[in-house]
């Protein structure tokens, strides 16, 4: 079967744009920025805004948008370039503009948790966080916790114990029992439901959630 | 969301020279995204400043503590001298919203927060907040609004850091690129609703939050927070209560009652602290301050169950801030 993402395109067109005024120009970017010529060498070698150009912006500032502009996001382990608006929001990112659609967006309003993901092992509402307030940050989704070879301890526990039923709150639940474990290895029954207590599964699958992420938490004490 | 251009700021300096022509401040950006994406807001020039590394952290002082007004609500509530000199402040912190949110909201945005109301959250309700002239809440669904101090808007104060800063007698430094610096006690950041329905602290537009001031609590200094609400998560409280006893012995020499879910600005009950000031904190007077917290209030069509809630929180709340009572399990967070 192939991989849905390839159908996506790699850099789509924005969502909406305000002619006119739309995108910056690479002059004012690059002016912004605070980057010389020497610097545009630099830009193009890293294509896209960065933290470290962030930290070099001679005034301490950095003026772009409404239009995309390319940022330079780490996400899962490997560097990507997104065009993205300043309203872009990580979730947005993620989803339609790196293709990775296992963060799923439920209320869109930080109400639910559906889209967390890991700024820095930090579990956060993709949703409510701006693409572009994620530069110089780890981000991890769930397309990241496991690998071609190895599925995580956690996934595996939430199969063995069936906690899903319609799915969509699992790739958030995941993430952020994951993100739990990450801290705490050795976390009890209410630790795990303190930190679900914001990710809103309606089917009500939280008991085998917290058995599953118990039993993660044994297995990973043990490898 | 609309589209808007953005200054992406490092520097405390760099952010106020961006405060001009109708720009708004974004720090951790939760309430102000919100409010985007509901449509009530639509800024067209965002000011950046979340990475203003000099506004973040947490500072011990001879004077008490310094709270860089970028400071999480989870790093807050999660800092062991907080938790162990300003109980109130680390459970407000720490019950707030949902794990996720605390990792992202900052405690000045907080404090800024509009009000809940539904209907000012909405756009379909154009409403006295909105600079119009009617309020949709007095004939409407009322049954979360203010039970006292409310004019012409019963919109309730949404923020639980301000009941606690309010508890400790915190003070916010705020800075103008122009005008420099100048510090208020939390009840004078905010401007009720009848004074001016749209703007809703005294913040101008060209001034940021540089600092939150905690003075130190005096010696045998107790307290506690602890908000109920229809969820056990997310949710704004429906009824909350900040309590700071400063305790000589088995006497409490000065109480401080604070409530949020009651009026559109964070308030003070003088009523419930003079109830305890000078006497054993026990079960008849907590009591007797739980009562006393709701004297005057005249609720809504429908949230008078806040008159029975509001005493219960209170009187739970100064018990458990003496001692003498555990966590309320059927407390919210």
């Amino acid at each position: 079967m192939p991989d849905p993402r390839e159908s996506i395109p790699a850099s789509p067109p924005a969502l909406t744009t305000d002619s006119g005024k739309s995108g910056i120009s690479r002059r004012g970017f690059l002016k912004g920025a605070g980057l010389t010529a020497a610097g545009t060498a630099l830009l193009d070698g890293v294509q896209g805004f960065t933290s470290e150009a962030r930290a070099q912006s001679p005034h301490g500032v950095t003026e772009f948008g409404p239009g995309a502009i390319p940022v330079r996001l780490h996400v899962n382990g490997a560097e990507h370039t997104v065009e993205i608006e300043p309203r872009t929001t990580l979730a947005e990112a993620l989803r339609i503009h790196l293709g990775m659609t296992g963060t799923k967006v439920v209320c869109d309003r930080g109400v639910c948790s559906g889209c967390t993901v890991w700024l820095d092992k930090m579990p956060v509402n993709s949703c409510m966080t701006l693409a572009i307030d994620a530069i110089g940050h780890h981000v991890t989704t769930i397309e990241g916790l496991s690998t071609e070879e190895k599925i995580h301890p956690l996934q595996a526990a939430f199969v063995k114990h069936d906690a899903m039923q319609c799915g969509f709150c699992t790739p958030g639940m995941v993430m952020t029992c994951a993100a739990l474990l990450e801290r705490n290895p050795h976390p009890s029954e209410h630790d795990v439901r303190h930190a679900v207590s914001g990710n809103l599964c309606r089917c009500g699958t939280y008991p085998k959630v917290f058995a599953a992420t118990l039993d993660a938490a044994g297995t990973l004490r043990n490898a | 969301m609309n589209s808007f251009s953005i200054a992406d700021c490092t520097t405390v300096d760099a952010a106020l020279s961006q405060l001009k022509d109708d720009a708004v401040v974004k720090a951790g950006g939760v309430d102000l995204l919100d409010r985007m994406k509901d449509g009530i807001e639509q800024p067209t020039r965002l000011v950046n400043i979340r990475n203003v590394a000099e506004l973040r952290g947490i500072r011990e002082t001879d004077q008490g503590m310094t709270l860089g007004p970028l400071t999480t609500l989870a790093e807050i509530s999660d800092y062991a001298h907080i938790r162990e000199h300003y109980q109130i402040l680390a459970d407000a912190c720490g019950h707030a919203a949902t794990p996720h949110i605390r990792n992202m909201a900052t405690v000045g945005g907080n404090l800024l927060q509009r009000v809940q109301c539904w209907y000012y959250r909405s756009a379909d309700f154009q409403c006295f907040r909105h600079g119009k002239d009617l309020c949709f809440a007095f004939e409407g669904l009322n049954q979360y609004h203010a039970i006292m101090e409310y004019g012409t808007c019963p919109s309730v104060a949404p923020s639980s850091a301000a009941v606690a800063l309010l508890g400790l007698g915190a003070t916010v430094e705020l800075t103008s690129a122009k005008r420099g610096k100048r510090t208020l006690g939390i009840r004078e950041l905010y401007i009720v609703p009848d004074a001016n329905p749209t703007k809703f602290t005294v913040i101008e537009p060209d001034e940021l939050i540089t600092a939150i001031l905690v003075p130190k609590p005096a010696p045998g200094t107790r307290s506690a927070y602890q908000k109920y609400g229809e969820k056990e998560s997310f949710d704004w409280a429906i009824a909350d209560a900040g309590v700071v006893l400063e305790m000589e012995g088995d006497i409490c020499k000065r109480a401080v009652i604070t409530m949020g879910a009651a009026s559109p600005v964070v308030r003070r009950s003088a009523q419930a602290e003079a109830a305890l000031a000078g006497k054993p904190i026990n079960e008849e007077t907590a009591r007797a301050a739980g009562k006393l917290a709701v004297e005057g209030a005249t609720p809504l069509s429908m949230n008078a169950y806040k008159l029975d809630l509001f005493p219960v929180a209170v009187y739970r709340t100064v018990l458990l801030a003496a001692g003498k009572m555990n966590r309320d399990p059927s407390a919210a967070g």
